[in-house]
């Protein structure tokens, strides 16, 4: 698997979450996803750069385009040095939210990718890094 | 501090948003469309989102705050305009956006609204639902 191309954007207020999902979906154009996997992956990039925005204490987010033989995708990084997610299980679970939300974030965000993955430990901040391809 | 505009049309209260949502504005728009219905006491709020290119859980919640405030405050609230594509998103996401009527478009949604306040009207009589 080749990186085409990179990018890192913060993460630390309302302008910086509007701009990463304008990033995003323009490079969700460029590897020709159709306007419904654009929208899937948008809207989890959202979900997911809001909670690292206001649960990590902000952080930022790396772009990358993958290639993988023929077929390419979209992978996005979302990382903060916040306090970490303890139970990531109940954290992934709808309805689950240790703030004010809808508690739809995390387990939303993961339906709306063809993969995801979370590192994390309490005190150690919060990785999540999830991939859109083009099928 | 950025915000949305409201337009009175009648009995109306139509919102058209144009711009790329974030929280803030969000929530200012929940904030000054409950104290618009009760200022120039409307009996429906049109929110058209056909501009929107993403409902993230947020704005859905934005949405159905809207909705349930707007109805205490004896108003009913239509969002019309969702683009096909954030329809399939949001289903996936988790979000059925319970509570909030919606239609396909400003013309079908005004209707909507003229419909349900002439049958306020006639149910004055304290029949509801």
């Amino acid at each position: 698997m080749t990186v085409l191309k990179t990018e890192r954007l913060p993460l630390r207020s309302d302008s910086d979450i509007i701009r990463m999902r304008q990033e995003v979906r323009a490079w969700a154009i460029a590897i020709a996803l159709s306007l419904v996997d654009q929208t899937k992956l948008v809207t989890a990039a959202s979900e997911l750069g809001r909670n690292t925005r206001i649960y990590g204490g902000g952080g930022d987010v790396t772009l990358e385009i993958l290639e993988n033989g023929a077929r390419r995708g979209v992978r996005l990084s979302f990382v903060d040095q916040g306090p970490g997610i303890a139970d990531v299980e109940l954290a992934l679970k709808d309805g689950y939210t240790s703030g004010g939300g809808l508690g739809l974030g995390l387990g939303g965000a993961k339906r709306l990718s063809n993969e995801f993955q979370i590192i994390t430990a309490p005190g150690q901040g919060t990785s999540v890094i999830i991939t859109r391809w083009k099928l | 501090m950025e915000r949305i505009p409201i337009l009175k049309m009648g009995e109306f209260l139509l919102v058209t948003i144009q711009v790329d949502m974030h929280d803030q504005l969000a929530m200012n728009l929940q904030d000054d469309l409950t104290q618009r219905i009760v200022k120039s006491k409307a009996k429906g709020v049109l929110i058209d989102i056909s501009s929107l290119e993403i409902v993230d859980s947020f704005i859905g919640r934005m949405l159905g705050n809207i909705a349930g405030m707007s109805r205490i405050l004896d108003a009913q609230t239509v969002v019309v305009g969702m683009q096909p594509s954030v329809a399939i998103t949001l289903v996936e996401l988790g979000l059925s956006l319970q509570g909030v009527r919606t239609a396909l478009n400003v013309e079908r949604g005004m209707r909507l609204l003229r419909t349900a306040l002439g049958e306020d009207e006639e149910s004055d009589d304290g029949l509801e639902d």
